[in-house]
């Protein structure tokens, strides 16, 4: 008779939370990313079929690289915008780190020694952007729109704002780092897959992931609970100038060069890429599949708008555009959620 | 045996003097009533207890021993926990990760260390179970009734083996049932030797489970008596100022 009892429970705590949890198919439509993925695969198929410039191994090759950089610093800004922060000054991250690779390199040190002073420039930014806004309270905006400013300054100071591409002894190497295929793939999309794998890991499996989430989500109440909120955005920070810092070195590889504009207005991709993404601006909500499928989606248009002769002008119009379009689409969400 | 005993603690918030001068002991097993006005200071007190704010001057000491808690972390290790008055969720997250903020579960898998989800909706599950609650650990708190929500918060309290649990105002959203359920299980805690500060502004519910109660009024402590020796009109009066002390 209990034990009836008990299974009776069990059975009727299964069916309810089967009805609020849903259909396995119903949770999928509900998913931004998931409509995003679709847009994109679609964007890709009809692209094909109306051009016949789409599909050559030559595009689809300048498509998946440029997409591999806007998708690695996208994962960065997702986990930023995660705890309700922003960061303007990845863009200008890129170059700092492209031009201490290659002022390092072109002076006649190995790949090896410049790649890791690139990285740690570049984690230098991070700390920076952290310590301003975790312990000065500076609000994020204002933090990284001033360093936006102040790192690409450097670059210029740094190369006295001349074009870099001699590489010194390890030149090949450099190139064939950012430049280089192996099975037909790009090597920046290799990375691309590893460091989202690995943030998606951290996102969910990590306490470093819950607790960014919860800073997101209620940055009182992660205090409350004992979480180390200040660190853990100092350490946010960080990781998205880390991932900037990674795309720098690895985009001069593919350039064979540096000019003081690389990177420039590439903040306005990203955040894109991640707001597509379905990572959302207020905070507490986003994943890195979402960064790769926004940066995937974002790059296929913008070269859809190449390929069909549009001017290349439009492009800020569109990427504008979309971030606008992505928030709405939220705010239309949660509105009819409330509802 | 005294378990908390806190000495002269006084703490500002700039020019705003929240505690003045404020002395208390709790003994193993006893349940306090800590009321008064709003504003009269009361959180502030349990925060500090807590180890979310260092008083400004005074002492306090665990079972004897000199106590400076440089976070929440410190006080729960000390055998300290507590439910916020705003209950500190964040509605983005599951009732079980809710539940275990701050002191998530993790396993070894090689050479990683992952969250464990299952040991924490399980264990969410059974401490919502024995809370009479309809809270389901893998619910968002974003969709969750204030009942449920306050479940979330006390549920915190179950995770350890704690020697003192401070409630800020625990029943301020719940239903009767459920305001019968939270007494119940402070009177299971007293059963267990566990020390309760009560903040309530419910003068039935002070009266029918602490065993003593304490008045603060704009920061000062005005009363510290044994309920038999009071009366809800007394203590309405010291909390109102009609009596200065008692
Ligand atoms: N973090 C803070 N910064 C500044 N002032 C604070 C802070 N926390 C509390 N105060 C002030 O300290 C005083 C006591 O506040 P407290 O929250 O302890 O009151 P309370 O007794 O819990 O009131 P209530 O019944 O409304 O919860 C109030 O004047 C409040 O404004
Ligand atoms: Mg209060």
């Amino acid at each position: 008779m209990a034990r009836e009892e008990v299974g009776m429970v069990t059975s009727l705590e299964d069916a309810i939370s089967r009805q609020t949890h849903g259909h396995p198919l119903s949770w999928l439509t509900s998913r931004q990313t998931f409509w995003v993925f679709l847009a994109a695969v679609i964007a890709c198929v009809t692209l094909s079929l109306v051009t016949d410039t789409f599909a050559t191994e030559r595009n689809l090759f300048n498509v998946t690289r440029n997409f591999a950089f806007v998708g690695i610093v996208a994962l960065g800004m997702t986990a930023v915008i995660i705890i309700g922060g922003i960061d303007l000054s990845v863009g200008s991250v890129v170059v700092l780190s492209a031009m201490v690779t290659g002022m390092t390199m072109a002076a006649g040190y190995p790949i090896y020694l410049a790649v890791p002073l690139a990285l740690a420039a570049s984690l230098a930014v991070g700390l920076f952007n952290g310590v301003m806004v975790a312990f000065l309270k500076v609000p994020p905006f204002v933090v990284t729109l001033g360093v936006l400013s102040v790192a690409r300054s450097l670059a210029m100071v740094l190369s006295d704002n001349k074009m870099v591409y001699q590489f010194g002894p390890d030149h090949q190497a450099l190139l064939t780092l950012g430049g280089g295929s192996t099975l037909g793939i790009p090597h920046p999309v290799y990375f691309l897959v590893v460091l989202a794998l690995g943030t998606g890991y951290f996102f969910r499996w990590t306490r470093w992931g819950r607790h960014i989430f919860a800073i997101g989500g209620n940055e009182q109440a992660a205090t409350l609970t004992g979480i180390p909120v200040r660190s853990v955005k100092i350490s946010v920070y960080m990781f998205a100038s880390l991932m900037a810092g990674i795309t720098g070195v690895l985009e001069v590889g593919w350039l064979g060069g540096v000019t003081t504009n690389l990177g420039q207005s590439m903040e306005l991709s990203v955040i894109a890429a991640a707001v597509i993404g379905g990572a959302n601006l207020a905070g507490g909500i986003g994943t890195a599949f979402g960064a790769v499928v926004g940066a995937a989606l974002i790059e296929v248009i913008r070269n859809s708008l190449i390929l069909l002769g549009i001017s290349t002008f439009w492009q800020g119009t569109f990427v504008g555009s979309f971030i606008i379009i992505a928030v709405l689409f939220d705010r239309l969400r949660v509105s009819r959620a409330n509802d | 045996m005294t378990v908390l005993a806190l000495s002269g603690v006084s703490k500002h918030f700039g020019a705003i003097q929240a505690l003045s001068d404020v002395s208390l002991t709790l003994r193993s097993g006893e349940v306090v009533g800590l009321m008064g006005d709003n504003g009269a200071g009361k959180s502030t007190l349990v925060k500090i207890v807590a180890g979310n704010y260092p008083p400004s001057s005074g002492e306090m000491t665990i079972e004897g021993r000199n106590v400076h808690f440089s976070g929440p972390a410190d006080a729960r290790s000390a055998g300290i926990e507590i439910v916020y008055q705003d209950l500190a969720l964040c509605d983005n997250l599951t009732a079980a990760a809710n539940v275990y903020l701050g002191r998530e579960l993790t396993k070894r898998m090689g050479p990683l260390r992952l969250l464990n989800y299952k040991a924490m909706y399980d264990r969410a599950g059974e401490l919502f179970a024995e809370l009479k609650s309809e809270t389901r650990p893998r619910d968002l708190v974003r969709r969750m009734s204030g009942g449920q929500r306050q479940a979330v918060a006390i549920a915190r309290t179950r995770l350890s083996e704690p020697k003192i649990v401070l409630m800020d105002e625990p029943t301020a959203a719940i239903s009767v049932r459920q305001v019968a359920e939270v007494l119940n299980l402070i009177r299971r805690l007293r059963d267990h030797g566990i020390s309760v500060v009560l903040i309530s502004h419910r003068m039935p519910d002070v009266f029918s489970v602490c065993d003593r109660i304490v008045v603060l009024r704009r920061g000062t402590k005005v009363a510290d008596k044994a309920v038999e020796q009071s009366s809800p009109e007394e203590v309405t009066a010291l909390i109102t100022g009609a009596i200065e002390t008692a």
